[in-house]
């Protein structure tokens, strides 16, 4: 009898069931997906003609950039922050932050996303407060808007950026810090001139990550965009469910996800996999 | 170049430092001479790397105060202190050139352009770094990031120059080859250094003075020759080197000097600290000891029989056991090592009076 798989056996059989599920669930349905963007409604390029030539599909991805965008430098430069003191603040500190961090992980995104049109639109908690001190007359639109897209994505977000950025900090020689400082270089010269280039590579992982993600958001977009500032996935939803345009739908897709790989090579050429949890 | 006047005299008084309620350092008060290299020897944990720490300013001490040029800095942050320090591993910034990183002193000092890169000029062509400035720390050689880390400390001209064990990461070769080139930058640069190694040779080789820590406490400073010849302490006497103990009884002074019992000869010393009385230890470094046929009459001398040798190229180890079972070691030629084990009981342990000295019986 044989006792014992060798190694690489042995790997390839833990692995198996999640390779196997990977590809029943999204390799296999996605060749279905290119296999419609080039054969419907008429096989051909023609939905990546569309695709080019539609103002409509244009518009949708530049706004998808600049809310990824948008919402990639937000969420960086707070989660930067927290981080700093999640892991270099005093122990109360980092207890306070890491519930911060923490806890947006228990709440969907749903319960999330419906929290703050509660909070935004414009009969909200901030429109009612700050008509009540009388800092405004008129409701401000916060809500159903790129404005509220933003804030929701980001809230979302922001715990994510934080664990690239906390591996790049945690991973900092202290001695050069102090040598900064023996050196005459004052605490924020420190922070701002060895401290952050020294964290480069996790603001990068940090950075793409968010905007990979930001790219495929749904429901937060969905819900707090309020159908007026549609975003790539909702595009995408609206083409295959509501106006039979599978084929469109379908292309959309694929350049979808290209261009998220293209973004993912990309972040992995700067980070090990390994930093980003 | 830098004037010397620009070297900074420092003076602590009763420095401690608690960590809860662990004693770090104890009560210690020292004077560090303008333009001095001072080492600061010790075990690890004997509280050398504290007081460094302390005198670079990123650690606070629990008592006393320190004075740089007669000022009181004690509270003063480590940025306002202007102390060039160079840390064990060097704590280079990885993100910049060798160029850069020599330069960030200045550049937080807000100097022109123009004088940063003369000045910088000027440190990396004193420190051999010439071709590789626009390298990355990261793609320099050990001996090379310590340069570059020598060089960043000094580009300023601070009034002192903090090294926390800058070599233990050389190997031997590279490490002789540093020690040599920090020495001539002394000389150069005229600057108070202060130096922490745990390694007595390295401290004996290099400084003017040497400060020796343990459990917290200074436990003698002074010239190498003085703290090696004249230990006031055991763990002094052990720690700078290799030395034998024999027991001595019926110490009392004698003219210059004093003498005592040791298995049944008299045993004279000279130039050293008076005597306690009663017992002492009698230390004599192995290198002063020589084998001799006979010891003549008035001599210092203890017969011995070699139980073991260890070749070590140069010259034999040999370890001897005294008629009372003392056990004692010396360095000698090789060719004296063969023919003592080969007499087996008679060979004889001869030493100058000058060269031995006392130490309070069963003291640390």
């Amino acid at each position: 009898m044989k006792a014992y798989l060798s190694d690489r056996m042995g790997a390839a059989l833990l692995m198996a069931p999640l390779l196997l599920f990977l590809g029943a669930a999204y390799a296999w349905p996605f060749f279905g997906v290119v296999n419609w963007s080039f054969t419907l409604p008429e096989p051909g390029l023609g939905q990546y003609g569309t695709l080019l030539s539609d103002p409509l599909v244009q518009s949708v991805f530049v706004r998808t950039l600049r809310i990824a965008a948008i919402v990639t430098i937000v969420s960086v430069a707070a989660a930067y922050a927290i981080t700093v003191v999640w892991v270099r603040g005093t122990p109360a500190q980092r207890v306070i932050a890491e519930f911060c961090i923490l806890v947006p992980f228990w709440i969907s995104v749903l319960t999330r996303a419906f929290g703050w049109v509660a909070l935004l639109s414009n009969r909200g908690l901030f429109n009612t407060w700050l008509q009540a001190i009388g800092f405004i007359s008129e409701p401000l639109t916060l809500v159903r808007n790129e404005f509220g897209v933003i804030v929701g994505m980001t809230h979302f977000l922001i715990p994510f950026a934080v664990f690239p950025l906390a591996s790049s900090m945690r991973s900092l020689d202290d001695r050069v810090l102090l040598a900064a400082r023996g050196l005459g270089s004052s605490r924020m010269r420190t922070f701002w001139s060895v401290f952050v280039p020294m964290t480069r590579s996790g603001i990068i992982g940090s950075a793409l990550i968010v905007f990979v993600f930001s790219l495929g958001f749904f429901v937060t977009p969905a819900i707090l965009g309020g159908g007026r500032s549609v975003m790539v996935a909702e595009l995408i939803y609206l083409r295959i469910f509501q106006s039979p345009d599978w084929g469109l739908g379908a292309a959309i897709s694929v350049v979808l996800v290209l261009f998220v790989g293209a973004l993912m090579a990309l972040v992995f050429r700067y980070v090990r996999p390994k930093q980003l949890i | 170049m830098q004037q010397p006047g620009r070297a900074a005299e420092i003076k602590a008084i009763g420095i401690g430092k608690s960590f809860g309620s662990f004693r770090a350092l104890d009560d210690l008060t020292l004077d560090i001479g303008r333009g001095e290299f001072l080492t600061l020897l010790g075990p690890s944990g004997s509280g050398k790397t504290t007081f460094l720490m302390i005198l670079a300013g990123f650690v606070q001490p629990t008592d006393g105060r320190l004075y740089s040029d007669g000022v009181d800095i004690t509270e003063r942050p480590a940025e306002q202190r202007a102390a060039g320090m160079v840390f064990q591993g060097y704590a280079l910034f990885p993100h910049m050139s060798v160029e850069a990183n020599i330069a960030f002193p200045l550049k937080v000092r807000k100097k022109s352009s123009a004088e940063i890169k003369r000045r910088v000029g000027e440190m990396i062509e004193r420190v051999g770094l010439k071709g590789h400035e626009k390298k990355l720390p990261s793609q320099l050689s050990g001996g090379q990031q310590q340069r570059v880390a020598l060089a960043r400390a000094l580009v300023f001209e601070p009034g002192v120059l903090l090294l926390d064990e800058p070599f233990s990461a050389l190997d031997k070769g590279l490490r002789g080859q540093m020690q040599a080139e920090m020495k001539r930058l002394h000389q150069e640069t005229g600057t108070t250094f202060v130096f922490v190694t745990h390694d007595q040779s390295e401290a004996l080789a290099l400084s003017s003075r040497v400060a020796i820590f343990n459990h917290g406490k200074l436990l003698q400073v002074g010239a190498p020759d003085e703290v090696y010849d004249r230990p006031a302490s055991r763990f002094v006497a052990e720690f700078l080197g290799e030395i034998n103990m024999l027991p001595l009884k019926g110490v009392r002074n004698a003219d210059n000097g004093a003498t005592g019992l040791c298995e049944d000869r008299t045993i004279t010393l000279r130039g050293n600290a008076s005597a306690v009385g009663g017992n002492a230890i009698l230390a004599i470094r192995p290198e002063y000891m020589s084998i001799a046929p006979e010891a003549a009459a008035g001599e210092n001398g203890i017969a011995a029989t070699a139980v073991a040798s260890t070749y070590l190229g140069a010259a034999t180890r040999l370890d001897l056991t005294t008629r009372q079972g003392a056990k004692v070691t010396v360095s000698v030629p090789n060719e004296v090592a063969a023919s003592a084990l080969s007499k087996g009981n008679s060979v004889w342990l001869t030493w100058p009076a000058e060269k031995g000295f006392l130490l309070p019986d069963g003291g640390q």
